[in-house]
């Protein structure tokens, strides 16, 4: 078990903190997510890779929290709102900072869209392991992230930046 | 191609667009990478968008990046809940490709390469012993049929050798026929042509005198085959 969290445990993390945007509740979730791990170990059939099965979990777990969070009334735009205290895309633009503000940008993403970039391009994963984490067929998974980005151009495009496309 | 990314965004996305963001990542499989980089060669509007695609994905990277690692604390909340879980034997809860995983994780790169040159020896050993028992076993000789020799080709497998004839086939008989001859007789040509004529062996069983004589006859019989005679 130490030798799979040790591998893993920083990349569930981050997915999980993009998810949730609160650090102490990313933790509780990696905690959870490894005792589940450790609970249902032998019904992991091996026919995805470990990290796939991690972030699944994951995801459930992290969606699981939100739902808490949400019922706390405390919903996912308001949370987008105490978690992003830097400056909004406008203020990064006039900093002269195309990479802040892409950033701004991809954190200002709905939660539904910021993990299907991430599984993506920061947890590399195919069309099929993001459908399989997700649990949506593979081609929502592509016009999904092609809806992202155009989100993502969208945001962008009102903070000033025209990247040549759309 | 152009069309590939001159599509309205109000349309759906053609297939190549939307598996521009994987061909970045290198998640594609081969036969979708090649097809993109057919497109991006021929499309310079895609090939544009490629380039913002790329800008993103470093962005995603850096920015995942900077979230940091959870801190001792979650750690240790873990380990404190699985001392807290019911008793149970390791072993049980975690499938055995796991536990090999585990076992070789464990090891230090001297180790492992130490291992890894124990194995490659074994099995040299192994092989060895193997080929010589093979050899010492041998009693049977064998002559391939490409072999051109003088001396009669022996096939003294231990058991009594299946007939051999020889065959001229008619001239206007063709290779798709003479092919399907040989499938239906259970045929194989062991050398020719010599004089116009091929060694052909059949089946893999003994025959008697009558059943060779038959089968020649039958042999003398197809339209293809102008002369058919059984051969030592």
């Amino acid at each position: 078990m130490q030798v799979l969290y040790g591998r893993h445990h920083v990349r569930v993390f981050r997915f999980g903190l993009r998810l949730v945007r609160d650090e102490q509740v990313a933790e509780d979730l990696i905690s959870e997510v490894f005792l589940d791990v450790w609970r249902q170990a032998g019904k992991f059939e091996g026919r995805s890779a470990v990290s796939t099965w991690l972030l699944a979990i994951t995801r459930f777990k992290a969606l699981s929290a939100l739902r808490r969070r949400k019922d706390g009334e405390l919903d996912d735009e308001a949370a987008n709102a105490i978690e992003d205290t830097s400056d909004d895309p406008e203020v990064a633009v006039q900093k002269k900072d195309t990479s802040v503000a892409l950033r701004k940008c991809l954190t200002a993403l709905s939660a539904e869209h910021r993990e299907i970039v991430d599984l993506v391009y920061y947890h590399e994963k195919s069309v099929e392991e993001v459908a399989e984490i997700v649990g949506i067929p593979e081609n929502t998974v592509k016009t999904r992230l092609f809806y992202a980005r155009k989100k993502l151009a969208d945001l962008l495009k009102a903070a000033g930046i025209e990247r040549g496309w759309p | 191609m152009m069309a590939a990314s001159k599509k309205v965004l109000d349309q759906e996305p053609s297939e190549i667009e939307v598996l521009l963001p994987w061909h970045a990542a290198g998640t594609l499989n081969a036969r979708d990478t090649r097809r993109v980089d057919e497109a991006l060669a021929r499309d310079p509007e895609l090939a544009r968008q490629y380039a913002v695609i790329r800008e993103e994905y470093a962005e995603t990277i850096s920015l995942n990046e900077s979230l940091g690692a959870p801190s001792a604390r979650a750690m240790a909340k873990l380990f404190a809940a699985i001392d807290a879980e019911p008793a149970r034997a390791p072993s049980t809860s975690l499938n055995f490709s796991a536990r090999i995983a585990e076992f070789f994780a464990g090891l230090s790169p001297r180790t492992l390469a130490w291992s890894a040159s124990l194995g490659a020896l074994a099995l040299l050993l192994q092989a060895g012993v193997i080929g010589a028992v093979l050899v010492k076993n041998q009693t049977s000789s064998f002559q391939t049929a490409s072999l051109s020799t003088n001396a009669p080709i022996t096939r003294d497998l231990g058991a009594a050798a299946a007939p051999y004839a020889l065959v001229r086939f008619a001239p206007e008989a063709r290779v798709a026929d003479i092919t399907a001859l040989l499938d239906s007789y259970q045929a194989v040509v062991t050398d020719g042509a010599k004089g116009g004529m091929f060694r052909l062996l059949f089946g893999n069983r003994a025959m008697s005198k009558d059943e060779v004589a038959a089968l020649m006859s039958r042999l003398q019989r197809e339209k293809i085959v102008s002369l058919a005679v059984a051969a030592p």
